[in-house]
């Protein structure tokens, strides 16, 4: 059967794994990267989706987006590239079919927003006002491959505190500002969201890269660039973690090639209160779990009886 | 159900110049479908994605499937799967993707047609076709294969269980063409054809299919990730809205590989 299925640490001295962001409670700080996971359905097939802290469900429009052409990734070392283009069905289907079934996971739930432009944003939230079953949402403001948007948004620090302070105005469930490493100063933005009234930021989304086929002599991804995510990133998010964490006041949740529970552990004593697995599930479907449990042995071992301890504990 | 396992290698060999063939021991083997794929996982850790490799036949006796594959370079991640050899481990995901439907050929005469490293997934079609019950066999079986030059693979297993129309690229063996060259030569009339090979024989095959009225289904490509159809890096595109993705697009490695020809959109 399942060899990748590590014992569990031994009940009794369990450490307390439960995080509160943004005022939300979720079991345990292991959440999954929006995009690397669908909404779950998929991953269900493999883990019990009820053991996550959350699911961060793929970025949702207003209307369905068609992505970039193929190819949209490639391999990189330690790492891949992609230019998916945010394609995704729209808010309307997302509320019908696949809210339903993350409700019904008895896990968090974040649902990742995107748009060209603030007007597209505030339209999927106004569409998920009402909608049971959400913990946060994610304001995607870093997408590096689409061409307005996104990316353009998020890279402003005007820019940053405007549509945040739009996106609150409009959203019912907490808001977390999702941000780009592709800037000269996180702390800016991280403060401009702050600024805004952003109730937590996430950070990194994918790193610009670009890789050309030398044999062929053209670009390898269809779209020219691509975000770089995966291991070969981690160290630039663990600084960057660092760096927002310490700019601002809201609770940062830190992703970006977090493969194993060293990798976790090092994103949260850099400052982050939770952490996102992204590419890792590509690789290894049971790796949030293995994260997961592998957190909880490091603390015990290390005598620590709450993960909230280990929060920022190295600055 | 999927999952993914630690592989042992049973046996691997070169069975032409680049192509290889490796039976891996799985715990999944019996579940496989004709037309199915696993991801294998490369021991260099420095290189994470899977590699995406079609079926080619499975023992479920002893619990073993055979992958046929080319190495596609020096550099290459199959470079690296081509030095496994006999009790070696390989990280393995599968079984993945829908695979061929083969009901739709039963009591029909089908037509499997494979270009190159196309070619594997047809054996196996062909094996599970002729496991079916007598009253839902096919009528007949017949493959039409494409090779670049008579440095062929494969080709005496085809033999062993079917007719084969045989074409290269260099005139060397069989038919001087394509595949559609080699069935039109031979005559081969048929009611279903399933097909798996580069996107211009796919083209091709859908015209033919077009113009002889046969039911036509194709086994798509495309550069992956997940493989499990979360991350949408490996879409083809579909002639109408695609029912799970609301836009003109499918995902290969869920909703496929395996399309009707109808529905993608190969121009």
């Amino acid at each position: 059967m399942n060899t990748n299925e590590k014992k569990t640490a031994p009940a009794g001295n369990e450490p307390e794994m439960a995080v509160t962001i943004a005022g939300v409670t979720f079991k345990n700080p292991v959440f999954t990267c929006s995009g690397c996971y669908g909404a779950g359905q998929e991953y269900s097939e493999f883990i019990d989706l009820s053991k996550l802290g959350a699911v961060t469900a793929k970025g949702i429009a207003d209307v369905p987006w068609e992505g970039n052409p193929t190819p949209r990734v490639c391999e990189i070392p330690s790492g891949m590239m992609n230019c998916i283009g945010l394609q995704n069905p729209g808010v309307k289907v997302f509320k019908e079919r696949d809210l339903p079934f993350l409700r019904e996971q008895n896990t968090g739930v974040i649902v990742n927003v995107v748009g060209h432009e603030e007007d597209e944003y505030l339209r999927v939230i106004d569409a998920l006002q009402d909608e049971e079953g959400i913990d946060l949402l994610e304001i995607n403001i870093s997408c590096p491959n689409v061409k307005n948007g996104g990316l353009s948004l998020g890279t402003d620090p005007k820019q940053v505190e405007a549509i945040t302070r739009a996106c609150k105005e409009h959203a019912k469930q907490p808001v977390m500002m999702k941000l780009s490493p592709n800037v000269t100063d996180i702390k800016e933005i991280a403060k401009a969201a702050e600024a805004g009234g952003a109730d937590a930021v996430s950070l990194i989304n994918s790193l610009t890269g670009m890789k050309i086929d030398v044999e062929r002599q053209t670009f390898v991804l269809a779209n020219k660039t691509g975000g770089m995510s995966g291991p070969a990133i981690h160290p630039l998010a663990v600084r960057m973690v660092y760096e927002a964490s310490h700019a601002v006041h809201i609770p940062v949740v830190g992703m970006g090639g977090i493969v194993k529970a060293e990798d976790a552990i090092e994103m949260m004593l850099a400052g982050a209160s939770a952490v996102s697995v992204g590419m890792a599930n590509f690789v290894n479907p049971y790796a949030p779990l293995e994260i997961l449990d592998g957190m909880k042995q490091y603390l015990i071992r290390h005598g620590i009886r709450d993960v909230n301890e280990i929060v920022g504990a190295v600055h | 159900m999927k999952i993914k396992e630690t592989a042992r290698v049973v046996s691997q060999e070169m069975i032409s110049e680049g192509i290889y063939s490796l039976t891996l021991s799985v715990s999944f083997a019996n579940q496989i479908r004709a037309g199915q794929f696993v991801s294998l996982f490369l021991n260099d850790r420095s290189r994470m994605l899977p590699r995406p490799i079609s079926v080619c036949e499975t023992n479920p006796e002893k619990k073993t499937m055979r992958l046929v594959y080319r190495v596609t370079g020096p550099e290459k991640g199959t470079a690296e799967l081509a030095e496994l050899t006999a009790g070696d481990g390989v990280d393995v995901l599968g079984p993945l993707g829908n695979g061929f439907p083969l009901d739709a050929a039963a009591g029909k005469r089908i037509l499997l047609v494979g270009g190159g490293i196309g070619i594997p997934p047809m054996l196996m079609s062909c094996e599970q076709l002729l496991a079916f019950p007598e009253d839902k066999r096919p009528e007949k079986v017949t493959f039409a294969v494409g090779y670049r030059t008579d440095d062929t693979y494969l080709l005496d297993d085809l033999k062993r269980r079917a007719d084969v129309l045989v074409s290269t690229d260099d005139g060397s063996l069989g038919t001087h063409g394509t595949v559609i060259d080699a069935i039109r030569e031979g005559q081969a009339d048929a009611d279903v054809m399933f097909a798996c090979g580069p996107k211009p024989m796919l083209r091709a095959v859908k015209t033919y299919c077009e113009e002889k009225g046969i039911v036509c289904y194709v086994s798509m490509e495309e550069r992956m990730a997940c493989g499990v159809g979360v991350c949408l890096g490996c879409v083809c595109r579909t002639t109408d809205v695609n029912d799970y993705s609301k836009v003109k697009n499918a995902r290969v490695c869920k909703d496929g590989p395996v399309f009707n020809a109808e529905e993608v959109d190969l121009t």
